[in-house]
């Protein structure tokens, strides 16, 4: 009997040969099947062969290796990882919202099923949408874009609203650098989105929903539109969701290469086919949303947990966790890390756990000297402050943010003050220009940080740049603007040396860090 | 795409009637969906390769909008492109988790080669969601990983410089 034979069909492993691989294998006149990435992305493409034991894993594997490999030459070297399902950095984890993705076939929808999909929906349709919402509040679901807002809140906004037309639009433009578990996410296992998307829909009385994904993620695209013409087929989409009489639209929108079409009224507007410009809030985007109609907006991480809420119900989901960060977090890691990839754990988890354990270090062998969490906007945190726990209010407390979880780690070649220089000139290239803290402030941040850099006038430059970040924090109308001086403010306080200032004077600017530009996102709010 | 830095294209030669007649179709075709400018810009870049600025009085003329508001829309997106593309795209990650991996030399390194170059263009991207990989790029539109200059240039041997 021919052997079966996964080769992961995700980006990530695709960008280092998998469907070379997978050509190979068919070539070889295997079964062939395409699955997720396990996440273990340094070990891309990582093949999987169906034993009696279970599917055995092989690192890197090349295609002109196939006919060794399945002769059997690669067994008992390093390259064999064993039963992968067995393997410690997987075992280690606590996988549910990522739970089937690298297991199964992204768009087959038998197996979903087998593995537990569609329990959550099925269950949420005997229930009101009130009870619903209740299990979300109760299973303690923050959103999972970066503002950590209590989803079952916002829903139950969008619930009690009376209008003939809702909303729900999941937020798939996942623009932070250091950010794939969205992408990842789709590209593995489609219908985990789509179900908690229905089951949204459902608990809120919303017929049309939108998955505004960016442009940059070709695969998810056509893997989404691939498992909603699928979920229609069998009934999960349509005129009425199983069999519910529900009705449920679902379509995909493509971005088009614009940041700040991550922050939700922005996202609104470009869906509506408008530029991408942020919205005065109020009115919020659950009363008025796309096209003026109550909208539900969520992250894909957000909606994905909820099928594992309503199918073990909220308090399983509470029951995870620490303080009021409650469940798992699907953590990235990326930058200079020896092993890169996707760590889902409840949160809690420390961030020495994530970078020196599961990343093993950097990917240079030099010493780590930061990590950047939570993407462009978060805070650069030196090894000093390892040990703080993932958690909301812990990062909140320590002058920086949880966010999408990312966490792109930097050896010491790292330049703290060139860092804190393009997280200025980011913010002046993405900037949606509607408010001057962030369309002006940005630019002269980068010229006053160049001055210091340089030398010329230290420290009436030094001054100018705290003023510059309470002008932007205090004053922009969302966290593009508000938010740029984390990154700045944090490099300059772990790293002064790296702008030429002795450690005394980068205080004066650090210290004064205002709470808003910690505690709240001003793409916030419900 | 987003394709950022200057263009090597000339400015191109004004829209021939059989581009308008496909342009208004691709408008017509998707003018019943929400939102429609968007889809119908994507898919003349699709079939066209840019958004040529004759374009805009079809679109907005089927959409019933103005053309400074359709012009407003192709100009705050990047991927909206207005000259047509080289004959090869290079378009490298910048962000903070390539920047990790020594992207800035991959980038300086692709900029100088093709310095000058109306065969290859060279941009800027920030965030292919493979920052455990990087530096990470698409070359005509596939991605790849581990560019460092020598990878790339490996795989570019064959295009002109
Ligand atoms: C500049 C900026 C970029 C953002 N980018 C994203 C993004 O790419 N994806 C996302 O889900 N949320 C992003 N957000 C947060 C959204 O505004 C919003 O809070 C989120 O989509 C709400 O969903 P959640 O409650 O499920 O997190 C961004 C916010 C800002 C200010
Ligand atoms: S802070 Fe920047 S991105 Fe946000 S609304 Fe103002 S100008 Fe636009
Ligand atoms: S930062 Fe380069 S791919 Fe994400």
């Amino acid at each position: 009997m021919s052997p079966v034979v996964w080769v992961p069909c995700d980006a990530a492993a695709r960008s280092v040969g998998a469907d070379a691989v997978a050509d190979a294998f068919a070539a070889a006149g295997v079964t062939v099947r395409r699955n997720g990435s396990r996440g273990m992305l340094w070990l891309e493409p990582m093949v999987e062969v169906e034993t009696e034991r279970g599917r055995v894993g092989y690192a890197n594997v090349e295609p002109s290796e196939v006919d060794a490999l399945l002769a059997g030459a690669l067994d008992g070297t390093d390259r064999c990882l064993g039963v992968v399902d067995e393997h410690p950095w997987l075992t280690r984890q606590h996988r549910v919202s990522f739970a089937r993705v690298g297991v199964t076939e992204p768009t087959d929808i038998a197996a979903y099923r087998a593995h537990g999909g569609l329990a959550g929906l099925e269950r949420a349709l005997t229930l009101t949408g009130e009870q619903v919402v209740a299990e979300v509040t109760e299973s303690g679901l923050r959103g999972r874009g970066g503002a950590g807002f209590p989803a079952g809140i916002k829903w139950d906004t969008v619930r009690k609203a009376a209008a003939d037309l809702k909303f729900v639009c999941c937020n798939a433009d996942e623009g932070d650098s250091g950010t794939f578990a969205d992408r990842m996410l789709i590209e593995g296992d489609p219908f985990t989105l789509i179900e908690g998307m229905t089951i949204a829909a459902v608990a809120v009385g919303a017929t049309e929903g939108f998955v505004y994904l960016r442009s940059e993620y070709p695969h998810a695209i056509r893997t989404l539109r691939r498992a909603i013409d699928i979920a229609y087929a069998h009934g999960v989409l349509g005129g009425s969701v199983l069999g519910s009489g529900h009705r449920f639209d679902l379509d995909v929108r493509v971005g088009a290469g614009a940041y700040i079409c991550g922050e939700e009224t922005s996202m609104l507007d470009s869906l509506e086919g408008k530029r991408g410009e942020v919205r005065a809030k109020p009115p919020i985007p659950a009363l008025q949303g796309l096209f003026g109609q109550p909208t539900v907006v969520n992250n894909v991480l957000t909606l994905s947990a909820v099928p594992m809420v309503l199918a073990d119900g909220g308090a399983a989901y509470a029951a995870l966790g620490t303080g009021k960060s409650r469940g798992t977090q699907v953590f990235q890691l990326g930058g200079n890390v020896a092993r890169g990839g996707v760590v889902e754990a409840d949160f809690g988890i420390s961030l020495r756990e994530l970078v020196e354990e599961y990343g093993g270090g950097t990917a240079s062998g030099r010493p780590v000297k930061a990590v950047q969490v939570g993407g462009p906007l978060g805070a650069y945190l030196p090894p000093a402050k390892f040990d703080l726990p993932m958690d909301y209010e812990a990062f909140a407390a320590a002058d920086a943010m949880v966010g999408h979880g990312g966490i792109v780690v930097f050896d010491d070649s790292m330049d703290a003050g060139a860092m804190a220089r393009f997280a200025m000139e980011f913010c002046a290239k993405e900037s949606c220009g509607k408010c001057t803290p962030c369309r002006v402030g940005s630019t002269r941040g980068v010229e006053v940080i160049d001055r210091i850099r340089a030398g010329t006038q230290r420290e009436a430059n030094l001054v100018l740049l705290d003023d510059l970040c309470t002008t932007m924090t205090k004053g922009s109308l969302c966290a593009m603007g508000g938010l740029t001086p984390m990154p700045v403010r944090s490099a300059l306080e772990h790293f002064p040396e790296d702008f030429g200032v002795a450690p005394a004077t980068a205080d004066a600017v650090t210290d004064d860090m205002p709470e808003s530009a910690t505690s709240t996102d001003g793409g916030a709010r419900p | 795409m987003r394709q950022r830095g200057p263009s090597p294209a000339p400015a191109p030669a004004p829209a021939d009637p059989e581009r308008a007649a496909s342009v208004r179709s691709i408008a017509e075709e998707l003018s019943g969906v929400r939102g429609p400018l968007l889809p119908i810009l994507h898919e003349v870049v699709e079939t066209h390769g840019f958004v040529h600025d004759d374009d805009v009085p079809v679109i907005a003329e089927v959409l019933n909008l103005s053309r400074a508001d359709v012009l407003g829309v192709v100009s705050f997106y990047h991927d909206f492109r207005r000259t047509p593309p080289a004959a090869h795209r290079v378009a490298l990650c910048r962000a903070e988790a390539c920047q990790a991996r020594g992207a800035e030399a991959t980038y300086a390194s692709a900029a100088d080669r093709w310095a000058g170059s109306t065969e290859v263009e060279v941009g800027e991207v920030f965030c292919l969601g493979n920052c455990a990989l990087g530096p990470s790029g698409t070359l005509d539109g596939t991605l790849h990983a581990r560019l460092t200059p020598d990878r790339l240039d490996a795989l570019t041997e064959e295009w002109a410089r």
